[in-house]
C-alpha cells in the first residue's frame, strides 16, 4: 500500500497539474474504415470484415457519418475544423489490432484549439482548454487466462476478440490544465461529465462509462510551490491513470494519486513516469507500463486514405444544428423546473440530469423526478457499487411516480417497487401486481381493521372520545401493521377519528 | 551522405521487432543510408512551393455511406489462424498491455 499524505498539506506544498484523454464511442452504424455492423457483445468476431483482421488485399474506406460526428462534436467543444485533416498509421505490436497499427491522426487532427466550460459543486465555472479531437479506430478485447487473478500478469495465453476493433472513436486531449488546486478531483469529474452530456446532447455515443463508449485516462503531476518572488518550480513528472470507468472513479483516482505523488515527492523521491491503473475495489492505482519519449510510433500518413476535406457548406451546416451548450441548458432547465441552487447543484453532482429530463419528457413532474433519482436510487446505486443509470429506466421511474399520483401507491410501498424493478421484476405495475403491493383504498377493509383494532384497545378508544387524538396513535400504528403497510397512513387517521365516534359504546 | 547511424538501425529494428547480427547492423546501415540518399535527391526538384504529399493522387474526400454489409462468420474469420479457442483467436499472452 502507497504511502499517502493528506490531502490539504499535499495541497499546501504543491500545484496540482492536470491532464485528460477521453476516448468517445460513436454510435454510427458501422466501423470508422469497414462495413462492419458497429456493435461490440455477441458471438466473438462475428461483426468484422477483412478490413477489421486487417486482411491483405483489404482496403479501409472512411465512413462519412463519423467524420460528420467527429466535426459536430469538435464544433460542441469550441473547436476549430482542419481545413484538411489525414489519417496516419500509429505503429504498435499488440495483439488487440491485427494490422500491427492502428489508424488514427497524428499532426492533422480534424478539430483543436477549443474550450470546454465546467461548472464545479462550489459552483465555480472553469474553463477547460482543448488541444484537439482527432479520429480513429478502437481496438479489440483481449481476455487474459491463466495465472491467479485474470490479469495480464501470469496469464498463460490471450483469447482474442475483433467485434470492437475498428468502431470509431474521437479522441479528445485537453491542454495542460493549470489553477485546479484544490478543486483538481471535482474537476476531473465535472469535466468528464460535461464531455458526457455534450456526446448525448450531439446524439452522437451511448457514453456510456461502465460499457466503455466513454473512457478517460487522467495524466496528473504536482509543481512545488516556491515563496512569492521566486520563479516557479519546473513542472512535475507526470503519471497517467487508465482504467477509470465511472465518473466516481475519476474523481477518486485524482485525489488518490495527488497524495500518492505528494508523499513520495516530500520524502525526497522522484516520480517515475508510467501509465497507472485505478482498481475501484481498492481504491488505489498501481504501476503499469513504463512510459518515456522513447514511445516511438513511427506515425505516418495512412497510404490508403485520402485526406479530409470538409467543406464550408458541411461544417456551417453542422455547427446550426448544434444543441445548448451544457451550461446554458443547465440555467435553462433549472428556470424551469423551478428548483432551488441547492437542489440543482445536487442533481448536477449526481450526474443525473439527463435522467431528470427524460423522465420528466415521460410525464412525471420534475421534484418528483429529482426526488427519486437522487434519493432512492442513487443510494441504491452506491450501495451496489454501480451507476445510477444501470439500475433503472426514466420510463419506469416515471411509471412509479405516476403510480404515487394516483394514490396507489405510498411513498413507502413505492421504494419496495423500485426494489422490485431494480431487481428486474418487471415494470412497476408488474412489480405491484406480483408483489400485491398496492394501497388498500378500500375503505371497508380499513374500517373493517379500525373497528378491530379499536374494540382490542378500549382505554385507547375512551381517550379518543375524550378528545385526546394524539392517542389515535397507537391505533394507526396496528392498523398499518394489519394492512402490512400497504394503507396510506393520512387516510386511515381520517377514518380512526371518524371510527371512534361512529362505534357504539 | 545520410546521417543514419548504427544506433538507429538498433533501434528502428527493436521497434520492428527483428532480431539483428551485428554484422547485419553494419550492413544494413549503410544500405539504408544509401536509400535515404536516393529518396532524398527528390529534394533537389522540390521547391518551397511545392507542398508535401501524402497521396500521388489528388484525391480526397471519398466517403463510405454508414450502411452495413457482409460480415464474415467466425469460422471464416479463425480459418487461418494458428490457434483458437471457441470463436476466439488464442495468442501468446503478451508481456505488456494496450497502448
Amino acid at each position: 500500500m502507497a504511502k499517502l499524505m493528506d490531502y490539504d498539506r499535499a495541497l499546501e506544498l504543491f500545484e496540482p497539474v492536470l491532464g485528460f484523454e477521453v476516448h468517445i464511442e460513436l454510435s454510427t452504424k458501422t466501423k470508422m474504415f469497414s462495413d462492419a455492423p458497429n456493435y461490440f457483445g455477441g458471438e466473438p468476431n462475428t461483426n468484422i470484415t477483412p478490413v477489421d483482421l486487417g486482411l491483405p488485399g483489404s482496403l479501409p474506406v472512411v465512413n462519412g457519418q463519423a467524420v460528420r460526428y467527429a466535426i459536430s462534436l469538435g464544433l460542441a467543444l469550441g473547436c476549430s475544423i482542419a481545413p484538411t485533416s489525414r489519417f496516419a498509421r500509429k505503429n504498435y505490436f499488440y495483439p488487440d489490432l491485427a494490422k500491427n497499427y492502428q489508424i488514427s491522426q497524428s499532426d492533422e487532427p480534424i478539430a483543436f484549439a477549443g474550450s470546454v466550460e465546467v461548472e464545479l459543486p462550489n459552483g465555480r465555472m472553469f474553463t477547460v482548454p482543448i488541444e484537439r479531437a482527432h479520429m480513429e479506430e478502437d481496438a479489440g478485447k483481449l481476455t487474459h487466462v491463466g495465472g491467479a487473478t485474470g490479469r495480464i500478469q501470469g496469464a498463460e495465453y490471450s483469447l482474442v476478440d475483433y467485434n470492437r476493433a475498428g468502431v470509431p472513436l474521437v479522441e479528445i486531449v485537453t491542454d495542460i490544465i493549470y489553477g485546479a488546486e484544490a478543486d483538481a478531483p471535482e474537476l476531473a469529474k465535472a469535466y468528464v461529465s460535461t464531455i458526457r452530456d455534450i456526446v448525448v446532447g450531439l446524439g452522437i455515443s451511448e457514453a456510456r462509462m461502465e460499457r466503455g463508449n466513454l473512457r478517460c485516462d487522467a495524466n496528473i503531476s504536482l509543481r512545488r510551490r516556491t515563496p512569492e518572488g521566486e520563479p516557479p518550480a519546473p513542472l512535475g513528472t507526470r503519471t497517467e491513470t487508465k482504467n477509470v470507468n465511472s465518473l466516481r472513479s475519476v474523481e477518486r483516482a485524482i485525489r488518490y494519486e495527488i497524495q500518492r505523488q505528494a508523499a513520495i515527492l516530500d520524502d525526497g523521491g522522484t516520480i517515475t513516469q508510467e501509465t497507472r491503473h485505478w482498481h475501484e475495489d481498492t481504491g488505489q492505482t498501481s504501476a503499469g507500463r513504463p512510459k518515456s519519449d522513447a514511445d516511438d510510433y513511427r506515425y505516418f500518413p495512412e497510404p490508403d486514405l485520402l485526406p479530409v476535406v470538409p467543406s464550408a457548406e458541411l461544417i456551417e451546416e453542422l455547427r446550426a444544428a448544434l444543441p445548448e451548450a451544457p451550461a446554458i441548458r443547465r440555467r435553462r432547465l433549472k428556470a424551469e423546473w423551478n428548483f432551488t441552487d441547492l437542489e440543482f447543484q445536487d442533481l448536477t453532482n449526481s450526474g443525473l440530469v439527463n435522467e431528470v429530463i427524460e423522465t420528466v419528457a415521460a410525464g412525471a413532474a420534475p421534484a418528483a423526478a429529482r426526488k427519486w433519482w437522487t434519493g432512492e436510487i442513487a443510494r441504491t446505486a452506491n450501495a451496489q457499487g454501480v451507476d445510477a443509470t444501470t439500475l433503472v429506466t426514466p420510463l419506469q421511474v416515471a411509471q412509479l411516480v405516476a403510480l404515487v399520483d394516483a394514490g396507489t401507491l405510498t411513498d413507502r410501498l413505492a421504494r419496495q417497487v423500485l426494489e422490485g424493478v431494480i431487481a428486474g421484476e418487471g415494470t412497476p405495475q408488474q412489480v405491484v401486481d406480483a408483489r400485491g403491493l398496492a394501497v388498500v383504498s378500500d375503505d371497508g377493509a380499513l374500517i373493517a381493521a379500525i373497528d378491530e383494532a379499536l374494540q382490542s384497545q378500549p382505554d385507547v378508544l375512551a381517550k379518543i372520545r375524550d378528545g385526546k387524538v394524539q392517542a389515535a396513535g397507537a391505533v394507526i400504528g396496528a392498523v398499518m401493521k394489519a394492512m402490512k403497510g400497504q394503507a396510506d397512513a393520512a387516510r386511515v387517521r381520517e377514518l380512526v377519528l371518524e371510527r371512534a365516534t361512529a362505534l357504539p359504546e | 551522405m545520410s546521417e543514419i547511424t548504427q544506433e538507429q538501425v538498433t533501434h528502428l529494428a527493436s521497434l520492428a521487432r527483428i532480431a539483428l547480427t551485428p554484422e547485419e547492423i553494419v550492413s544494413l546501415t549503410s544500405e539504408l543510408g544509401s536509400i535515404m540518399d536516393h529518396v532524398a535527391t527528390v529534394t533537389e526538384v522540390a521547391t518551397p512551393d511545392v507542398p508535401a504529399t501524402s497521396h500521388p493522387i489528388p484525391l480526397q474526400n471519398v466517403f463510405r455511406d454508414d450502411v452495413v454489409g457482409q460480415t464474415l462468420t467466425a469460422e471464416e474469420a479463425l480459418a487461418g489462424a494458428p490457434d483458437h479457442d471457441g470463436s476466439r483467436f488464442r495468442v501468446t499472452a503478451i508481456l505488456g498491455e494496450e497502448q
